[in-house]
């Protein structure tokens, strides 16, 4: 009887699965917070790995009823090298490290982080757990697959309604070439000798009998050779390919102006890191639009966006306007869903707020998802922020905007901008 | 039936289908000369990752799921992932038939070390010691834990998981006392029960001397009204306890208790026995293959890649090695069978004074009894050698927590064998690894607290983290729980007192 060996390594493949997802879904709490501090800690194009994390060791530990190291006991050691019964020795043992270590993490009282590797998917995620773009819903029902068919060359199965004609009978052509040659050659050959024979003896030969018997025979044989067979069929291949369903453009607009420093750019980057991470997870397909402002609005790359400094007074009513020519050039918003992220330290001539506030609210609002204001400052709020105020008055579903201090205050106030609203 | 040749099967490292099925087949035949007995087996080839799945679920190829093996799965993957540890090379899952995994990664002499240890040396010993005999049912435990996998599911989805986890997790923190040491008598049968009380009835009745009823009682001597006590007698296992009398406990959740108590009772015999079992492995399969090339069935290469391994495998660090973490079980083990082998056929007179019964019997039938009826604590007391002790250069080691120094109490020595190999022996008895506590009263005409008494010896104390577990049990009980301690001189403390979180309804 021979044994049975088993091939286990197709099935039941990560069959952990379930039991990682309940550890993170236990310690959400602890793993989200980890998840911030390293997000932090990230750039904007970090986005394609998984995250190394550490949540304290006391906080899963599994408690048991268990011995403390008190009291008397006894220990047996391999290798004795130098003692004699009755020896006094200091503590620890030497080398009995070890040992040492081991007792310290039976008693549970080991303090290390518990450090594991999220996958990139835990690991986002976890981050936009609980998040939801507003409005998304209706985008979301069309977001279902869509498919389109596309051709892709021949098959030899298929439905009788996709033969290639063209295809098949080239086949077929070539086949009954290949299979019958021989026999055509043979045939020739004898039809030639029988001419010949029949020449010499007009009046009849067993040669020429067994000739004409041979030249039926291969006759037969070419007849035999179908015309067509099921193996010549071609069909017209067409599959399937994923048709991205929704494609969103991300405006992000910047004040560069002199009073918008380093730090405070570097806080926009991340709110608007944050928000392409999230659009990233709800669309196949995003593009991204920089636009910085001073007194005029350029658009730019990524790079000069964060990293090139201008100096001068504030207009933030020309990068509105530019957003919006943009929109009308390039991003329709029957194909596109538009986002738009406005991040300023709150300074503008003053009497250039009255005309955002009616940029957005005519022009602007009306054909995006949503638009999201974050003022950079830790002063009084100034008249942009008054006059959007009025605008989320009136635009509540699809505007929001947030005052934010420090880098720490990103990660809530893109929690409170994005949070699930309740239909 | 073509033999697939010697060549074929063993020049190459990789392994291929045929190559184990001519190992298998090769180490069979010699595992049956030597009168092995198995339970039927089937080889079963896995990843790496899979091997991972395995440590995490306590290698059974299905357990009901849980945080925790989760946290231990990505424990592994990471020690793993960062070379710090390699995989076992095998995992044998103590059911019948007996399945052992191979390992892909492994090369071909691997899986015949592998088919050796696991598929004939494991599997001997689960067939063949008492403990499993006695404890576990080898046909049963798969389609036992597929039914706790979907009997948990199914509360999962009933109850909530978090409500599911919170009692799982309280059922683990009192798994080391959740196993019964001893074996509790069977019920009875209702006929047999009948027939007991007919037969107390007529004895009483017997005994009878009607005159006694006439004497008038005696006030001093009456008896006076004891408090009945709950339990009758103080009870060890916990869950068993909790299974039985938690009175707040729904159907589902003391089925859940129960589940976990006996996966728990499953695994008992093999923390028992995991020097006596792997050192039986390990003996089978350094016998087997070396009975194989002896026979010139293998190959001078595959011999030395195997002893590699087994070496690594059976190699004991000194106490002061950076290595060392106590005494390695494969070690020991596998040296103490081929001590007794050497014991029953090669015996000096010092091994004809300690062990006049064996020296020089038949050492399959010394090994047979051995494997049979011991368990780690047991048969080392009963078999560990001096020579052996000499081998080791064993020593041992007072460590009295009141004394500024540590003392060594024993060497491998004439004065110090006896003792040396009885703090061995007991170093492997587990009822000295958990602390004894057993539940001791349950207050039922009051608030229905559960009293549960730490018995101390040698003022070993409790952790910390005993308190944490004390919640879970508060959790399971539903009402206060107390831990006391009691000294070996009858001196009895309040370590601490937990009241359940919320007292659940009805």
């Amino acid at each position: 009887m021979t044994v049975r060996i088993v091939d286990r390594r197709q099935d039941s493949r990560n069959k952990s699965s379930i039991n990682r997802s309940r550890f993170i879904r236990r310690f959400k709490g602890q793993i989200r917070k980890a998840v911030a501090d390293a997000i932090a800690r990230r750039g904007i194009r970090d986005l394609e790995s998984g995250e190394k994390i550490g949540i304290p060791g006391r906080d899963i530990s599994e408690p048991q009823f268990r011995f403390s190291r008190s009291g008397i006991r006894d220990n047996v050691h391999p290798g004795n090298d130098r003692y004699l019964p009755g020896d006094e020795v200091d503590r620890p043992l030497e080398g009995g490290s070890g040992q040492g270590r081991g007792q310290a993490s039976k008693d549970g009282e080991g303090l290390d982080d518990f450090v594991f590797t999220l996958s990139r998917d835990e690991f986002l995620d976890i981050f936009f757990d609980e998040l939801a773009l507003p409005n998304l819903i209706k985008r979301q029902l069309a977001r279902i697959e869509e498919y389109r068919r596309v051709r892709a060359g021949y098959t030899h199965t298929g439905v009788p309604t996709n033969i290639n004609l063209i295809r098949t009978m080239r086949g077929a052509t070539g086949r009954r070439i290949a299979t019958g040659g021989p026999h055509a050659v043979r045939l020739r050959e004898l039809q030639e000798e029988l001419a010949r024979l029949q020449a010499l003896h007009p009046n009849g030969d067993p040669e020429i009998d067994r000739i004409e018997t041979e030249i039926a025979v291969l006759k037969a044989r070419m007849g035999a050779i179908p015309f067509i067979d099921s193996f010549d069929l071609r069909y017209n291949n067409r599959i399937r390919i994923p048709e991205p369903s929704t494609q969103a453009v991300m405006f992000c607009l910047m004040d560069v102006s002199g009073s918008m420093d380093e730090s405070k750019k570097q806080m926009a980057k991340r709110f608007f890191m944050l928000l392409y991470l999230f659009l990233n997870r709800s669309y196949e397909h995003i593009e991204v639009v920089f636009i910085r402002h001073h007194t005029a609005a350029e658009e730019v790359d990524e790079e000069n966006f964060f990293h090139s400094r201008e100096t001068g007074g504030t207009i933030v009513s020309s990068a509105l306007k530019l957003m919006r020519e943009v929109i009308a050039e390039r991003y329709s918003s029957s194909v596109w869903n538009i986002y738009g992220a406005q991040a300023s330290d709150g300074d503008n001539w003053s009497d250039d707020s009255p005309q955002c506030r009616d940029l957005l609210s005519q022009s602007i609002l009306p054909c995006v998802q949503y638009f999201a204001y974050i003022e950079i400052t830790d002063g009084e709020p100034q008249n942009l922020w008054l006059e959007y105020e009025t605008v989320r008055d009136f635009h509540a579903d699809c505007f929001a905007m947030q005052r934010i201090a420090e880098v720490t205050d990103i990660y809530p106030v893109f929690r409170e901008l994005f949070k699930k609203r309740l239909a | 039936m073509g033999e697939p040749s010697l060549e074929a099967a063993t020049e190459n490292s990789e392994w291929t289908v045929e190559a184990i099925e001519y190992y298998d087949r090769e180490i069979g035949r010699v595992a049956r000369n030597y009168g092995l007995d198995c339970y039927r087996h089937q080889l079963e080839i896995i990843t790496a990752e899979q091997m991972m799945d395995a440590y995490a679920s306590i290698g059974m190829p299905v357990y009901y799921h849980h945080w925790s093996f989760g946290k231990h799965f990505l424990e592994t993957e990471n020690r793993y992932k960062r070379g710090q540890m390699g995989l076992a090379y095998e995992i044998v899952i103590n059911s019948d038939p007996c399945i052992a995994y191979l390992m892909e990664e492994n090369t071909s002499t691997m899986q015949a070390l592998v088919i050796a240890h696991a598929a004939y040396g494991h599997n001997s010993f689960f067939k063949g010691n008492h403990l499993f005999r006695q404890w576990t049912s080898a046909d049963a435990i798969i389609d036992y834990l597929i039914f706790a996998r979907n009997y948990i599911a199914e509360c999962e989805e009933r109850y909530g998981i978090d409500e599911v986890e919170r009692l799982v997790d309280a059922c683990h923190a009192l798994s080391n006392l959740g196993v019964d040491r001893y074996k509790r008598s069977p019920p009875l049968s209702l006929v047999k029960e009948k027939l007991r009380q007919k037969e107390r009835e007529e004895y009483l009745q017997a005994q009878v001397n009607d005159l006694w009823r006439t004497l008038p009682r005696h006030p001093l001597t009456e008896e006076p009204e004891t408090e009945t006590r709950f339990p009758a007698q103080p009870e060890e296992n916990l869950l068993y306890f909790i299974e039985k009398n938690a009175p707040l406990l729904e159907p589902w959740q003391r089925e859940i208790v129960r589940i976990v108590r006996k996966v728990n009772q499953y695994f008992y015999p093999q923390r028992q026995t995991q020097v006596m079992n792997e050192g039986w492995a390990c003996f089978w399969h350094y016998t087997l293959l070396n009975t194989l090339y002896d026979e010139g069935k293998l190959s001078d290469g595959f011999m030395f890649e195997f002893l590699q391994s087994h070496t690594n495998v059976v190699y004991q660090p000194a106490y002061n090695s950076p290595h060392y973490s106590g005494i390695n079980p494969y070690a020991l083990g596998f040296n103490l069978w081929q001590d007794l082998r050497r014991i029953c056929e090669n015996p000096e007179d010092e091994d004809r004074e300690w062990f006049p019964d064996i020296a020089g019997s038949d050492w399959r039938e010394t090994f047979q009894f051995a494997m049979t009826n011991f368990k780690d604590e047991s048969f080392i007391a009963q078999y560990l050698s001096p020579r052996l002790m000499r081998d080791f250069r064993f020593f041992a080691v007072l460590d009295d927590d009141s004394r500024s120094k540590l003392r060594i109490n024993a060497i491998h020595n004439e004065q110090g064998y006896r003792e040396l190999r009885q703090k061995i022996s007991e170093q492997y008895n587990l009822s000295n690894a958990d602390p004894n506590l057993q539940i001791w009263n349950v207050d039922l005409h009051g608030d229905r607290s559960l009293t549960l008494r730490h018995f101390t010896h040698r003022r070993r104390g409790l952790a910390e983290v005993s308190f944490a577990a004390l919640d879970h049990l508060a959790y399971l009980w539903g009402f206060t729980v107390r831990l006391e301690q009691q000294s070996p001189d009858g001196d009895v403390r309040l370590l601490g007192e937990r009241k359940p979180e919320r007292r659940r309804r009805l």
